[in-house]
């Protein structure tokens, strides 16, 4: 009660002190965030692994194919003699990575048309709502094949960048939040919708806020419940989207890893090798399960009701 | 008597229906001077609150506004939706019935407090928005204002959330309070703590109040003048004693009848039979239906509101009879 005991901070910083003090809280999802956490740091183990153990995720060795864990290969070797470990840690670079950024593409652009289509209504909304279901009406593979063969260079990037691997991750990335904005702005469309019929809405109006003022102070707070939840299942279908994708062969093309097409080249081999199966199928489990977890304390973070 | 800020002449909304226009409230006139609070009447859908809405722009899409309405001598109907923004907030604020759903559940209270200062105060940062609005909290009285400026709405009860809404809305130092039941949804000891800060505030302000209720005593206990609504028309307005002393249309008799008096109790309190009729019933007396005095020519024409006394204008064919 007494003014004293609390800290006198700057009232907007301690809103997120708030959070994170409600986050640290959620035993899950912290422990979702150390899982995360310990993922990225596996993932970044490669740089030293590569830099000062002499490993190369790329080196062949027919003579050591499907190799058991040993000294040298601590998870033993693929079906071209390649060293598993370093592949995974690789490969989890650019899966972890399209993940993330897919996914938060895709969400800001889900945001930006779902927010405005609930606020607005009538024609704003048959507008950008019919745009949304037309996308989400595309055929996915010549979609897919479509924005696959686009020629880089013809948009202004140099043949250089084109060729390489950035070109192949970024692609990846557009392709997958293109496809995959749609169901986050029905989501967040359909809170809006709730959220701007709220008192406290047209209080805002009352003292003068504009709708840009009440969209990103009033409706974003308040739906950010749903959309912390589409995003961190979302994350989950994007790193196995990213591995069809590559079988398909617009993705991250072989030899470069990712934990999507070593999932994918090792269904062929389950009965010979099943661990290259096992391997980046657990991780990726790791991570679909962790984002969900992180995403229920994320939520328990964002709501101030939520303090016991 | 002072210049009046608010002049209301002859305002009507409308909303469309059914290939036709439907006139939700018409004819509405009355005026308002600085330091003077109006207290309007009548029961759920006579159309207080699409009044209220009207005077801050906030009229429902479809809806159509028409006559006039001037504020300091500047006509606001038709005017931009900029010219509005400025005003609302600024110069005329707004405090809703529920002091739950009225504050954002996610949002600290202090921040709200200093959005209207953001809004409308030139340099006027959030910093020093919120070090403000410690200062409003403690002006609409609340204990420990620095700790309920950081506090989230859940976490204060009903009077100091409606309280917290009246600081809201007195931010940025309005001339026209518009309060719309702001104190309905509150227990009677608190409401009587809400009417008490209002008038303070208005004493201390010289802000105009539009204060607008479906409870006669409630509103008898801060307006000066009473204006009593029936199905989107006036049907009576005078100041509040005359209108205690002598109310002349029969549904202001009906409304003072049915309040409860603790020196005569009674086993059942008076009621005035009957239901608010459709809108658009055509031509007659809109009350007719349910009037102990209404004929035949109640049924055929509307009764204008006419001056009976001083200030005193009634809208009834019967009044005084």
């Amino acid at each position: 009660m007494s003014a004293a005991v609390l800290p006198r901070t700057d009232a907007a910083l301690s809103v997120w002190r708030l959070r994170w003090r409600r986050f640290r809280r959620h035993r899950t999802g912290m422990a979702a965030l150390a899982v995360l956490a310990l993922l990225g740091i596996f993932a970044l183990a490669a740089y030293p692994m590569q830099w000062f153990g002499g490993f190369d995720p790329d080196a062949t060795d027919l003579l050591a194919r499907f190799d058991p864990p040993s000294a040298a290969h601590w998870l033993g070797t693929d079906e071209a003699g390649r060293d598993e470990l370093v592949r995974l840690m690789v490969g989890g670079q650019i899966s972890l990575l399209v993940g993330l950024l897919a996914t938060v593409f895709g969400g800001t652009l889900g945001l930006l048309i779902g927010i405005p289509a609930g606020y607005f209504g009538g024609r704003v909304d048959a507008v950008l709502m019919r745009f949304t279901d037309g996308m989400m009406s595309l055929p996915l593979l010549p979609l897919l094949i479509v924005l696959g063969a686009v020629d880089l260079t013809k948009l202004g990037f140099s043949p250089e960048f084109a060729r390489s691997g950035a070109a192949g991750f970024w692609r990846i990335v557009v392709i997958i939040a293109i496809v995959d904005w749609t169901s986050i702005a029905r989501i967040v469309r359909a809170a809006t919708l709730a959220v701007k019929e709220r008192d406290y809405v047209r209080a805002a109006r009352a003292s003068g806020a504009g709708a840009a003022d009440v969209m990103l102070s009033h409706v974003l707070a308040n739906v950010a419940t749903p959309i912390i939840v589409s995003f961190t299942l979302t994350v989950g279908r994007v790193i196995l989207f990213e591995s069809v994708l590559s079988f398909l062969g617009f993705g991250v093309v072989p030899p470069t890893p990712s934990w999507g097409n070593m999932l994918n080249n090792a269904q062929e081999l389950v009965t010979t090798a099943p661990a290259l199966a096992v391997y980046p199928g657990l991780l990726i489990f790791f991570t679909v399960i962790a984002a969900n977890f992180l995403g229920d304390g994320l939520q328990h973070a964002f709501d101030p009701r939520s303090e016991r | 008597m002072t210049a009046p800020l608010l002049e209301v002449t002859d305002l009507g909304v409308s909303f469309p229906h059914a290939g036709g226009r439907h006139r939700v409230v018409a004819g509405i006139s009355y005026a308002l001077a600085p330091g003077r609070t109006l207290g309007v009447v009548g029961e759920s859908g006579c159309g207080k609150s699409v009044t209220a809405l009207a005077l801050v722009g906030l009229v429902p899409a479809p809806g159509h506004v028409e006559g006039s309405i001037r504020f300091d001598g500047r006509e606001l109907v038709g005017q931009s939706h900029a010219a509005w923004r400025a005003l609302r907030g600024a110069d005329i604020a707004m405090v809703f019935q529920e002091p739950m759903t009225a504050l954002n559940p996610v949002m600290t209270i202090g921040r709200q407090i200093a959005e209207s200062l953001v809004l409308h105060r030139d340099g006027m940062g959030w910093r020093e928005g919120e070090r403000e609005a410690v200062g409003l909290l403690e002006a609409v009285g609340i204990n420990a204002p620095r700790d309920r400026a950081r506090a989230y709405p859940h976490q204060l009860s009903g009077g100091m959330r409606q309280r917290a809404v009246i600081a809201m809305a007195l931010a940025c130092g309005p001339r026209l309070l518009v309060a719309d039941e702001p104190t309905t949804a509150l227990d009677v000891t608190i409401q009587a703590q809400i009417l008490d800060l209002l008038q303070d505030l208005q004493d201390r302000t010289g802000m105009a109040i539009q204060f607008i209720s479906h409870n006669l005593a409630v509103v008898s206990a801060i307006a000066h003048d009473i204006i009593v609504m029936y199905a989107g028309r006036i049907v009576e307005r005078a100041p509040v004693e005359a209108l205690f002393a002598h109310p002349l249309h029969p549904y202001t008799q009906g409304l003072i009848a049915t309040l409860p008096d603790p020196d005569h109790r009674v086993a059942r309190l008076p009621v005035i039979p009957g239901s608010v009729p459709d809108l658009d019933t055509g031509g007659g007396c809109r009350f007719a239906d349910r009037c102990p005095r209404a004929d035949a020519a109640c049924r055929i024409a509307e009764p204008a509101l006419v001056e009976m006394a001083p200030g005193h204008l009634v809208a009834c064919f019967k009044a005084g009879a």
